[in-house]
């Protein structure tokens, strides 16, 4: 870059907008830790995720119309008649999808690792900040093709709203815009499906500020020393990046091309009927382990209370985690711990899946609790109690000696 | 050519300092109730300008305006059970059996959720009106199933007798009664 910021014109212009050395500063020669092993590729993923949906989402909003008479048949002339109308809404729908899974496995790297500990808190929250907002973008999105799953799912899903105490009912009926699921409510969520996702985007940014402010974290979950510990973004995670951004393409278009259905539900191709609900409603997989939690709880209150408290104490974890020791790899019990989390989390899921009858009841009961467990109880006992192994005196020495540990090492280079 | 820049002065914070004066005391007390006094005449006009944009989601006036139906009950014999559409929400309208009906009265209170006598729920007993939507989250329940006979949700397992009451399950409250009136023997308005 620096041969490039000494052409006449190149220094006259960034002179006057400094958008150059800003780009330089942030992805060329900006400073990151030697050490990231891939499962620091999922943040530009889900950057890439984010685009994805944007372009596609343009597109369909070109040929959608937003009016309970007319959504269902506008979706499938989008499916049959517009060129590569198909193309458009599988990249869509799977793409919210894909957009989940790449966010969830950024999430669980965050937990693996410790990520959410000082001084990178806020960062953290944005990040939750940004996975509620995509929550809302996907039901609203969902609720579009005016199928029978979008209609149920906004009922069941609005209604959560009517559990509070007081002011529910009214509120429910101000979220509807009338006495149920109807017109003016398919309206509004279309301007909101519509804005939310450039909300996201400034978050995003609000994100990536606090992240090159307080720098990447790193496998090891040390405190980076001095130049010896850093290489450049560019090419060497600019390249990574970039191959990341490849594997992702390529199992995304597995999907997009082989199984374009596989991960929706076949009720959504009926459309909407306000006078029947499917036999069996289910939300789309990456809702399902909330779900689980939502019915785990024998209360309308109780259920949407504990729903909202599953990512609510997420915003308490740099406090409810005690340990000073960031990454997992120096953390024996605690990476017991996390596994089981893991293994909980799949269990809600399936769970959420299934309809709420004989053992699947008490599974999610069961599987709720150990949730909660785990981050209330759990996590502040093992920080007191655990005994952390050795930290390294710096990424360069532990990278160099060839003793990082394999949990902090996989794929590392 | 460039001009020889004077490096800007700075206080002990590292800040710019500006072409500003040091206020006096007696400045310090006016200009915090200016301060005071500006922010809270705009919070106050913020307040009212956010009022329209709120309300603007609430039921506009042709939707208030749907919401009466006539029905004519006598193609609906005893045993059978209609779906009428009511401000976009399936309303029940059973005819019920002498059984069914007697199952309704034939129950303690204390063994109920949301106690409320069969008598209170019907204006005829042998006609049942209530709106179709499980108080839970408002899926539509199944007829003349579950384990009270009566209607079954299918979406979290809500039971109800055949009075509409919740018997079992996650729904807080009994089936809702809409407003209805019998114009005729066998004309009902609802709404
Ligand atoms: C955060 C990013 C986004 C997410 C997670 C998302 C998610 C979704 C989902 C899950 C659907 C339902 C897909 C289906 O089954 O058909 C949908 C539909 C739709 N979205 Fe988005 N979306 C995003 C961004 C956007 C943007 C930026 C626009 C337009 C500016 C848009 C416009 C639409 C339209 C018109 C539909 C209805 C057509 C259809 O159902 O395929 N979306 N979205
Ligand atoms: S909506 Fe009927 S049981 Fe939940």
């Amino acid at each position: 870059m620096a041969d490039f910021m000494n052409i006449g014109v190149v220094r006259w212009f960034d002179r006057r907008l400094p958008i150059l050395s800003w780009t330089n500063h942030n992805l060329i020669d900006y400073p990151a830790p030697r050490n990231l092993n891939y499962m620091w590729n999922f943040g530009s993923l889900a950057g890439l995720a984010l685009v994805i949906q944007i372009v596609t989402g343009i597109v369909l909003a070109m040929h959608y119309t937003p009016h309970v008479d007319t959504a269902f048949d506008s979706v499938e002339r989008i499916m049959r008649d517009v060129e590569y109308g198909w193309l458009m809404r599988y990249a869509h729908a799977n793409g919210a999808s894909f957009f989940f899974i790449v966010v969830y496995l950024h999430v669980f790297r965050g937990l693996y690792y410790g990520s959410y500990k000082a001084p990178r808190e806020v960062l953290w929250w944005i990040g939750l900040v940004i996975l509620l907002a995509m929550m809302a973008t996907a039901f609203m999105g969902y609720v579009l093709p005016w199928g029978q799953m979008s209609y149920w799912a906004a009922t069941v899903i609005t209604n959560l709203l009517s559990a509070l105490p007081v002011v529910g009912e009214a509120l429910v009926g101000w979220v509807w815009g009338g006495f149920s699921v109807d017109n003016p409510t398919l309206v509004r969520f279309y301007a909101l499906h519509f804005l939310l996702p450039f909300v996201i985007a400034g978050l995003v940014g609000l994100h990536l500020w606090a992240l090159h402010h307080t720098k990447s974290g790193n496998p090891l979950g040390i405190d980076t020393t001095g130049p010896q510990d850093f290489i450049r973004f560019h090419p060497y995670y600019t390249i990574k990046d970039a191959f990341g951004a490849g594997m992702f393409l390529i199992v995304f278009a597995v999907f997009l091309f082989y199984a374009p259905n596989y991960l929706g539900h076949p009720d959504n191709y009926i459309p909407a009927d306000p006078l029947k609900t499917p036999a069996h409603i289910v939300p789309e997989w990456y809702f399902l382990p909330f779900y689980a939690i939502l019915r785990a709880i024998p209360s309308k209150l109780g259920g949407a209370v504990a729903m909202v408290l599953s990512i609510g104490i997420l915003f308490l974890l740099p406090w409810l985690d005690t340990s000073r020791v960031r990454s997992a790899a120096f953390r024996p019990v605690f990476r017991w711990f996390f596994w089981i989390l893991v293994i909980d989390i799949i269990v809600l899921g399936v769970v959420g899946a299934n309809q709420p009858e004989g053992a699947w009841i008490l599974v999610g009961q069961v599987a709720t609790a150990w949730y909660f467990l785990h981050f209330l109880i759990l996590l502040p006992l093992i920080g007191w109690f655990e005994r952390p192994r050795p930290l390294p005196a710096s990424i360069a020495k532990a990278v160099l000696d060839g003793n990082e540990p394999a949990s902090a090492r996989r794929g590392a280079r | 050519m460039a001009r020889p820049e004077e490096a800007p002065k700075q206080d002990v914070r590292g800040f710019l300092v500006m072409a500003e004066h040091t206020p006096d005391a007696h400045e310090v007390g006016r200009r915090d109730f200016l301060s005071v006094a500006t922010i809270g005449v705009t919070a106050v006009g913020a307040g009212f300008a956010a009022w329209p944009f709120i309300a603007q989601w609430n039921p506009a006036a042709d939707v208030l305006a749907l919401a009466t139906i006539e029905v004519d009950l006598s193609p609906v014999a005893e045993g059978q059970q209609i779906t009428v559409k009511w401000r976009g929400k399936p309303v029940f309208i059973r005819h019920r059996t002498a059984d069914e009906i007697a199952a309704a009265r034939d129950v303690d209170m204390d063994d109920l959720k949301d106690p409320q006598p069969d008598s209170e729920r019907v204006l005829r007993p042998e006609w049942l009106i209530m709106v179709g939507v499980c108080t839970h989250l408002g899926c539509v329940p199944l007829g003349n199933q579950g384990e009270y006979k009566g209607w079954f949700c299918p979406c979290h397992g809500s039971h109800y007798d055949t009075s509409g009451r919740i018997r079992k399950g996650p729904a807080p409250e009994n089936l809702g009664i809409p407003d209805y009136v019998f114009t005729d023997d066998t004309t009902v308005v609802i709404g």
